[in-house]
């Protein structure tokens, strides 16, 4: 499989350089012990992008490492014994592993600027109720629409399409998620705007049309340069998806 | 700014006795010294209340403070955290917190899941569930090697979530007829469950041991899942 170029980040790391890495796995125990921030992710990832987004509205450098998910560095195995899963984010050699976790933890160690979360802990509280529901119904809907077929699809694609209307009732006539501000609800959920192409070819739906105050949110947010650094092209998802399909027997 | 009526602060739990979602959240407003009204609800006949206060997941528990309503236990307890600062159950350092929040989450969704599969599962499907239970406990027993407890010399928000572990699937193995936990795969777990129980606010807050497992026996049957 063939990862297309991450993001523009500090250190651009291609399939190849990553190969040099494996070889040279001293200096990267090295680096990971060092003061910098290391982020261990899959370009397709829609959570990769929420630490991505992240660590760019803080404006904090870090060193991007492109995984395979089907050849899973050492490193990786090392950072997250229990999942093995990307993102990882490395800070002072600690690992941390989920991304929502990440987002809360860039958000206390770099408080100063962009505040993701509110101050308010009512305010973070519904934040958080919100950015767990997309955690629990977006990605499980929506993978089963491109993984499975016949009545299980349509099921699938009813209740992907159920529950974005049930965020984008939430998000209502507010610019963002976070009221005033973008932040981590919106942070949560951008990602998946960049597999709406999927959703929509293999679910036979139309995101736009059923939903199009959340498509006006999602552009709204791809105004900002974090989001769009961090988003690929909705193209690339969907003939990565294509690819995949074909390795699973689905097409 | 007009004053506050005493009504306004008042700290509203919609729970039910026997949950362990319900119970850490006692936990952790007993721990702060919050004074709350607690509410039985019926699940299986759910209230008005409870629709209203909690519409997409409709379930317990729902901390209502002020008036406002916050469902989901994790939720709860990290807003319980940031409202009463006394006490602490969340460590002060950053990637500590995230790691606190990591365990939190591995209990809920992964070991949660896997006992609930071993209590209703039966022949090879079982087996693969305690196994699994156990691989994944076998995390836990590490991180305490050395501690009293998750959170350290204290209770934390690990161990608040955890006593799912202590109080619902260790004391009920006798009842599932197989033991999950055994003590000399988890000696650890074991010496923190001993520590955990004679922990003053946590012998407040758990269910009394015959009626939780008279009614976990009931469920049981309920279910028409065999019990030892």
């Amino acid at each position: 499989m063939s990862a297309s170029s991450p993001p523009d980040t500090q250190v651009k790391t291609t399939s190849e350089s990553s190969r040099e890495i494996y070889s040279e796995l001293d200096q990267e125990s090295n680096l990971a012990m060092t003061e910098e921030v290391i982020l261990l992710d899959f370009w397709a990832s829609m959570y990769g992008m929420r630490t991505r987004i992240a660590l760019a509205e803080k404006r904090v450098k870090y060193h991007y490492r492109e995984e395979d998910l089907w050849n899973k560095s050492s490193l990786l195995l090392q950072m997250n014994p229990v999942h093995k899963k990307i993102p990882v984010l490395i800070h002072n050699g600690k690992p941390l592993c989920e991304s929502l976790f990440q987002l809360e933890y860039i958000d206390e160690t770099w408080p100063e600027e962009n505040p993701l979360l509110p101050s308010d802990p009512y305010k973070r509280a519904r934040a958080k109720f919100w950015a767990d529901i997309i955690d629990k119904k977006v990605n499980v809907a929506g993978r089963r629409i491109w993984t499975t077929k016949g009545e299980e699809k349509e099921e699938a694609s009813k209740e992907l399409i159920e529950i974005l209307k049930t965020l984008e009732s939430e998000l209502g006539d507010k610019d963002y998620f976070g009221e005033e501000t973008f932040g981590y609800v919106d942070i949560a959920l951008i990602g998946f705007y960049s597999w709406f192409g999927v959703y929509d070819k293999y679910g036979n739906i139309n995101i736009e049309s059923e939903c199009p105050k959340l498509i006006a949110w999602a552009k709204r947010c791809l105004q900002r340069e974090s989001v769009a650094k961090a988003l690929p092209e909705s193209e690339k998802i969907t003939t990565f998806i294509s690819e995949r399909r074909k390795k699973l027997e689905l097409e | 700014m007009a004053e506050r009526s005493e009504d306004s602060e008042e700290v509203k739990l919609l729970g039910m006795w026997a949950s362990p979602f319900s119970r850490r959240i006692e936990i952790a407003l007993t721990l702060k010294g919050v004074p709350y009204e607690f509410s039985e609800q019926d699940i299986t006949n759910k209230s008005d209340l409870l629709l209203r206060l909690n519409p997409v997941y409709k379930m317990i528990p729902v901390l209502v403070h002020n008036g406002k309503p916050i469902s989901e236990s994790l939720v709860i307890l990290e807003y319980i955290d940031d409202t009463w600062r006394n006490n602490p159950i969340l460590p002060q350092d950053p990637s500590e917190r995230a790691m606190a929040r990591f365990w939190a989450k591995l209990i809920d969704q992964q070991i949660c899941v896997a006992a609930m599969k071993v209590a209703g599962t039966i022949g090879e499907e079982r087996d693969a569930a305690v196994e699994e239970t156990r691989n994944l406990l076998m995390f836990l027993e590490k991180e305490l090697v050395g501690k009293d407890f998750f959170g350290g010399q204290s209770l934390g928000l690990v161990d608040i979530v955890a006593t799912l572990v202590a109080f619902w699937l260790i004391r009920t193995e006798d009842l599932l007829g197989v033991k999950v936990v055994p003590v000399e795969k988890f000696p650890e777990i074991h010496r923190w469950v001993k520590n955990l129980s004679g922990n003053d606010v946590i012998k407040k807050c758990i269910p009394p041991e015959d009626e939780h497992l008279e009614y976990i026996r009931a469920r049981m049957d309920k279910l028409n899942i065999k019990s030892a």
